[in-house]
Parts: structure tokens; sequence; C-alpha cells
């Protein structure tokens, strides 16, 4: 195929276009559909599409021929911030951009070291100062954040808090101890088996009675804890994957060497059986973030909840819930593309250092 | 370290992590026990069967808000499982062209399959269902002005409306007949394979098998009366009456769960059968296995011992993604639990109930996976 490619136009044309009758059918079949498709798509979106800072009406004028991206424009406060205090939303910004560049900033090598924890640690503290005040800042109660700095926070807090459990369960599901084993397995099949949504109406509902009468917790808060327990389950199997992968002589040459069993693990074992399961916990990140979205159904202002809400709420812009929606999408795919692409490209890189 | 025996350490360590964990349970079940107490809530499953007192608007079996609470979780469950093996089977076939479109050596086809993919498992189910709820309830006709295909399928606001065969004995019939095709033509093969096992000899299969699925039901449907009577619908007041309909409840979870799960099935199934080594494909040819053949007798039983595994977990995810019916008032088991627990405080019981229900699905679906797999695995010396 690449040597097809690489003679002429025409030649790649006809092996990867025209190589089989069938295939010649099936090209201009799919051309057609594609040239009577394009344009439509690209008139709807595009040409004949409302852009700008317009109003409701200047969309309703050509209402089924074009997208009203004014939607977007009117409602972009909104849509990113929720409910979060008008003046204050720059804090808000600042922190989506501070979880943005923290998950950035891991997915680097460079900094896959020690410094690593103390970068998350700083840019959780952070984010969490920026969003609730104190400190020289507004105080910013809970039940007032929202919007896409709330997903970023459920999704990078969740993944931050559930790997330390997340790894504990998995040592634990190996482990020689038979109550030890017994627990985690137990508890990691049990969280995988149910849906997400069980287990934060388990958190919205029953946590009220779980807890000692009159304490109470905040909703976003209860969400997080049930997120993270949830995610522990999934990350204890990525990095078990990743402990099956150690070959058996390394943990024997930590014993040989007198190596107690932290520091067989947290010295030999572990390092290792990290880096294999770094693309499936990128992958269970991507879910995750995905995933933080079904927090609309107890109602907590994430960003797809904001985004449904700030035309829902408008008589005037309410039939325009398609752009609104399509617009929420492309933000979460272009989180959730870049980090498959990574997680992609991770594997390959780590394949070619095994192959040599 | 303060103990010496590494035996004694993991006794004790065990202990710890036991009263840990029965410490835990018994402050929370303490708290409970208090908090329902001073709330005057009843534990137990008594409320189950107190009159539900809701309408559901989709069910499979006989219901109405006079019966139990029970009666209304088993509807709930019964939609759940409705739409999950509806949404498996279209998921399932969607996957398998895609994955397979995506190895086409048509570039454009490949490019095309490729794109869907991208596209869809990276957007978050939950949106794409409230697009396609969206789409079904506001950008269609209303009733009066719905989009009509001959005097057979109106589709409006309302869902998709379709003519459909009027209620007779026959119809069921041939229904019976069909699952006794089934039931034969899988009898007819395990004994024509133990026949070409024992003796070499091929027994003929597309034509029984063709008789058993299609012929046994035909003659059932003709011999019961051959009815022919098909319900169209009309327009009678503010809705269509007669035939069948789709809500567009119904239709968005469907259509959101497959066309979802199909770009990670497409994704499990390239990967089976990139697995399987092009020698194999080699060796086939070579000993003049016709292309039919070489699918079915070569590669697809290796791509197949890849597939099923990762097959199994896509399947248990859009089971449990169905529970997002509740966010756009699908009655499934989770909206039916919602309500429940809304309307009688029962909370524990009903979440307890939904987690148990749930986890037996899980582990009936692994339960069979795993005898699947068993069967289909290499058996090495």
């Amino acid at each position: 195929m690449r040597d097809a490619r690489a003679v002429s136009p025409l030649g790649w044309m006809r092996v990867n276009l025209f190589s089989t009758p069938l295939n010649s059918a099936l090209t201009l079949v799919i051309l057609a559909a594609l040239a009577w498709l394009v344009p439509k798509a690209g008139g709807w979106l595009v040409w004949d599409a409302v852009w700008g800072p317009k109003p409701a009406s200047a969309c309703d004028a050509v209402r089924g021929e074009g997208a009203c991206w004014a939607v977007v424009w009117n409602k972009i406060r909104f849509m990113l911030f929720g409910v979060y205090p008008f003046e204050e939303q720059w804090r808000a910004a600042v922190a989506a951009v501070v979880l943005t560049a923290l998950l950035v900033v891991s997915a680097l090598r460079f900094f896959w070291r020690k410094r690593l924890i103390a970068i998350w640690v700083v840019g959780i503290a952070l984010a969490f100062w920026l969003m609730g005040g104190g400190l020289g800042l507004t105080p910013v109660p809970a039940e007032r954040w929202g919007g896409l700095s709330v997903t970023l926070i459920l999704a990078i807090f969740g993944i931050g808090f559930a790997f330390p459990l997340g790894v504990l369960l998995a040592l634990g599901r190996r482990s020689r101890l038979p109550v030890i084993r017994a627990v985690s397995v137990l508890y990691i099949e049990i969280v995988r088996g149910v849906p997400l949504i069980t287990v934060l109406f388990m958190a919205s509902i029953m946590f009220a009675l779980f807890m000692p009468e009159g304490l109470r917790i905040e909703q976003l808060l209860r969400a997080q804890v049930a997120i993270i327990l949830f995610i522990a389950a999934y990350l204890a199997e990525a990095v078990r994957g990743g402990l099956q992968a150690v070959p058996r002589g390394q943990y024997e040459a930590a014993e040989a060497l007198g190596l107690s069993y932290w520091r067989t693990m947290g010295f030999i074992v572990l390092p290792q059986a990290l880096k294999i399961s770094i693309p499936p916990i990128v992958n269970i990140f991507i879910s995750v973030f995905k995933d933080t979205s079904l927090v609309v159904i107890i109602g907590i202002y994430d960003f797809a909840y904001a985004v449904k809400k700030s035309v829902e709420t408008d008589i005037s812009w309410k039939k325009y819930f398609i752009e609104a929606f399509l617009f929420s999408i492309v933000v979460y795919w272009i989180y959730c593309f870049a980090m498959s692409r990574y997680s992609q490209w991770l594997e390959r890189e780590f394949a070619r250092g095994e192959r040599r | 370290m303060l103990i010496k025996s590494e035996r004694a350490r993991g006794v004790l360590y065990q202990a710890l992590l036991l009263i840990a964990v029965g410490g835990i349970v018994w402050y929370l079940l303490s708290n409970t026990l208090h908090n329902l107490a001073s709330r005057g809530i009843q534990v137990g499953f008594a409320f189950l069967g107190r009159e539900a007192g809701f309408e559901i608007a989709e069910k499979l079996i006989e219901y109405d808000a006079t019966r139990s609470y029970a009666h209304a979780l088993a509807v709930g469950l019964l939609n759940t499982l409705h739409v999950a093996l509806l949404g498996i089977v279209i998921a399932t076939v969607l996957g398998t062209l895609l994955g397979v479109a995506r190895l086409s050596n048509n570039w454009l086809l490949a490019r095309i399959a490729g794109a869907y993919v991208e596209f869809m498992r990276n957007i978050p189910l939950l949106l794409q269902l409230l697009v396609w709820y969206g789409m079904f309830t506001e950008l269609l006709p209303g009733v009066r002005q719905a989009i009509k295909l001959g005097d057979w399928v109106f589709i409006s606001q309302r869902g998709f409306r379709f003519a459909w065969p009027e209620a007779h004995p026959g119809w069921t019939a041939a229904l019976w007949a069909l699952a006794a095709g089934l039931a034969l033509s899988l009898v007819w093969r395990a004994i024509a394979r133990r026949r070409q096992a024992a003796t070499g000899a091929q027994w003929p299969m597309a034509l029984p098998l063709a008789g058993f699925i299609i012929g046994l039901p035909v003659v059932a449907w003709a011999l019961s009366g051959a009815p022919t009577a098909i319900e169209t619908p009309v327009l009678r007041g503010f809705d269509y009456q007669g035939g069948k309909v789709i809500s567009p409840e119904f239709a968005a979870l469907l259509l959101g769960l497959s066309t979802y799960t199909a770009a990670f099935i497409a994704e499990v199934v390239r990967a089976g059968i990139l697995a399987v080594h092009r020698g194999q494909t080699e060796a086939a040819m070579a000993l003049g296995l016709s292309p039919n053949q070489r699918l079915r007798l070569v590669t697809l039983p290796q791509a197949l011992r890849v597939i099923i595994p990762p097959m199994t977990s896509q399947y248990l995810n859009l089971t449990k993604n169905s529970s997002l019916a509740v966010a756009i008032g699908y009655p499934d088991l989770v909206a039916i639990a919602n309500t429940t627990m809304n309307q009688t405080g029962q909370a524990i019981e009903a979440i307890s109930m939904l987690m148990a229900v749930y986890l037996s699905i899980s582990i009936a679906i692994s339960v069979f996976m795993n005898w699947y797999n068993a069967r289909v695995r290499l058996v090495e010396r």
C-alpha cells in the first residue's frame, strides 16, 4: 500500500478507492452521499448560521435553515460558570485553567517523578481556594459553584483522591492475607457491578441517614465522595493489571534482598506496575470525565447541567437547545479526544521501549 | 517492626482491618437506625405490598395505579431488560459493521467508520440522550402535522406509530413455532457436528435450518387461521389510536445507548480481527478453504476468543448505562425506584434493591460469558 501511495495520486486512488468493482461502487455511493450531505450540514452549521452576539429574533428569522450560534454568545457566562457570582467568575475561569494545566503537566513525562504529587497537591489546593474563597477572596459557598470548573473539579479531584485508595485496593486484592483479599474483592466487585447513578443516589439521598443527626454536608461534596469511591474500584483493576504484568522475578529478587513488603512494593513493584497501568488509567479518566455529567440527575450544576439550564430557563432561547448542547458536546469532545489520543500515543511509546 | 514474626503481623493487620470495617459499619448503622427512628420511618420491605398510586407510561405487563410497589418495580425491571436487550442486539450489529468497515481497504469507508468511533465515544452519553430526546420531542411536528408514510407510519412528537397485525392466536402460535424452530436448529446442528466428527459425513444444513426457522412458523400461522388483518393508526381526538407506538423516550434511549456502545464495540471487533495472525489466513488459503470457510472456520473462532471478554464488559456497560433513562423520563427500574423512594421515604430499601438487581444482572452476564469463553478457549496440551 505504501509504495502505491508513493507512486502517484492516481495509483493511490486505484489501490485505496477502486481496487475491486465492489470497492469502486462503495466509493461512488459514499461520494454521492457526501456530496449531498456536506453542503447541507455545512450550510446549517456554518454559512447560514447566526454568529456573534445577535438577539434571538435574528435566529428566529433563519430558523430551520441555519444554526443559532448566537445562543452561545448570549449564554456563555451561564454555561461556563452556572450560578457562580457574576463579579467573581474570573476566579472560576482561573480555576478551570489551573485544573486543565494540571492535566497537561501530568501528561508530560518530564514531570513523572515525586514532584508530580506536590504539583497535584498545590493545583488542587489552588483550585479549591479560587472557587471557595477565603484568605482575601470573597467566600463563595459550594452550592453556588457551577459550570465547567465543577466538571473539572469532580473529575480531577475524583481521580486524585481515588488514586491512593485504588492502589491500596489493588494491593489488597493481591495480598496473601485472606481477610484483606476478601474485603478488597468484595468492594471492587460490588462497586463495579452497579451503575454510577445508584451510587450518586446513595450519596444524595441515603447519606443524610448515615450521618449523625444535624450534620449537614454539601451536596457537591457528597457527590464528590461518591465519585471518588466509585472510581477507586476501577482504578484498582487497572493497577492490578499492572501488578500482574510485573515479572515474578522482581518480587523474588526484592524478597531475596530482604526488603519488607512495603519497601518491595514502594521501590520495586509499584514503579513498574504503575507505568504499565498509565494508559488504562487515562482511559478511566476519560470515562470519569464523561460520567461526571450524571450529576445532572441529582441536580448539581456541572457543565452539562449549566448548559441545559441556560436554555431551559429562557423562553426566547429555549428552542435553540440543540445548538447549546452541540457547544457543550464540542467542549467535552475536545477534552476527551485529546486525552484518548494521548493515551494511544503513550501505548505506542511504551511498546517501542519494550520492543528493543 | 514491633512484631518480628510475619505471620503474627499478618493476623494483626487483618484483625485491624476487620475492626475498622466493622467499626465503620456499626457507626453508620447506628446513625441510620437512630435517624430512621427519629423520622418515624419503618425499616423493612413491607411497603412493597402497598398500593403504588402512580401510573407508568410504558409497560410490558399489566399494570395500573392500584397495583403494588412490587408490581411497579417489576414493570420497571422489565423495561430495563427490554431496552438493554434490544440495545445489545443493535449495538452488536452496528458495532461489528463499523469495526469491519474500519479495517476495510476502501480508504473512504475506513475513515468514515474511524470518524464515527472517535466522535461518539468522546461525548458523554447523557448529552447524547438529551439531544436525541430533544430532537424527538421538539423538532418533530405535532400530532396533527404528523409525517405520514402512506397509511402505515406516523411520526410526530408523540412518538413513532405504525401499523401492526391485529391480535390473533395465529400470531402467538407462529411465535411459539419460531422458538421451537430455533431450538430444533440447534439440536440439528449439534447432531450434524457429532456425525461429522464420528464419520466425516456432512449433513445438509441450509435447507433444514430454513425449514425449521421459516417453515415451521409459517405452517403454524397458516394452520391457526392465517390471520391477515392489520390495524392501522387513526387520528382520534388528540392522538393517534391503534397500531403500535414507540415513545420518544424509548426511541431516544435505545438509539442513544446503541449508537454510543457501537463505537466501543467497533474497537473491540477491530482489535479481535487484528489479533488473528496473517499466517492463519494464508494457511487456510493454502489448504484450499473457500473465503467463506476461511472466515467461519479459521478467522472468526480465533477472533472471538479475543473479542468476547471485552465485549462482555461492553454489554454490562450498556445495561448499567440504561439507568440514564431517568434523565429523559423513560420508566426504567431506576426511575420507578426513584419515584418509590420519593413517595415512601424507604430510600435504603429501594437503593439496596436497585444495587442488588444490577449486581445480579452483572453476575448473570459474566457467568454466562465465562461459560462461553471456556467453551471457545484455546485448548492447550
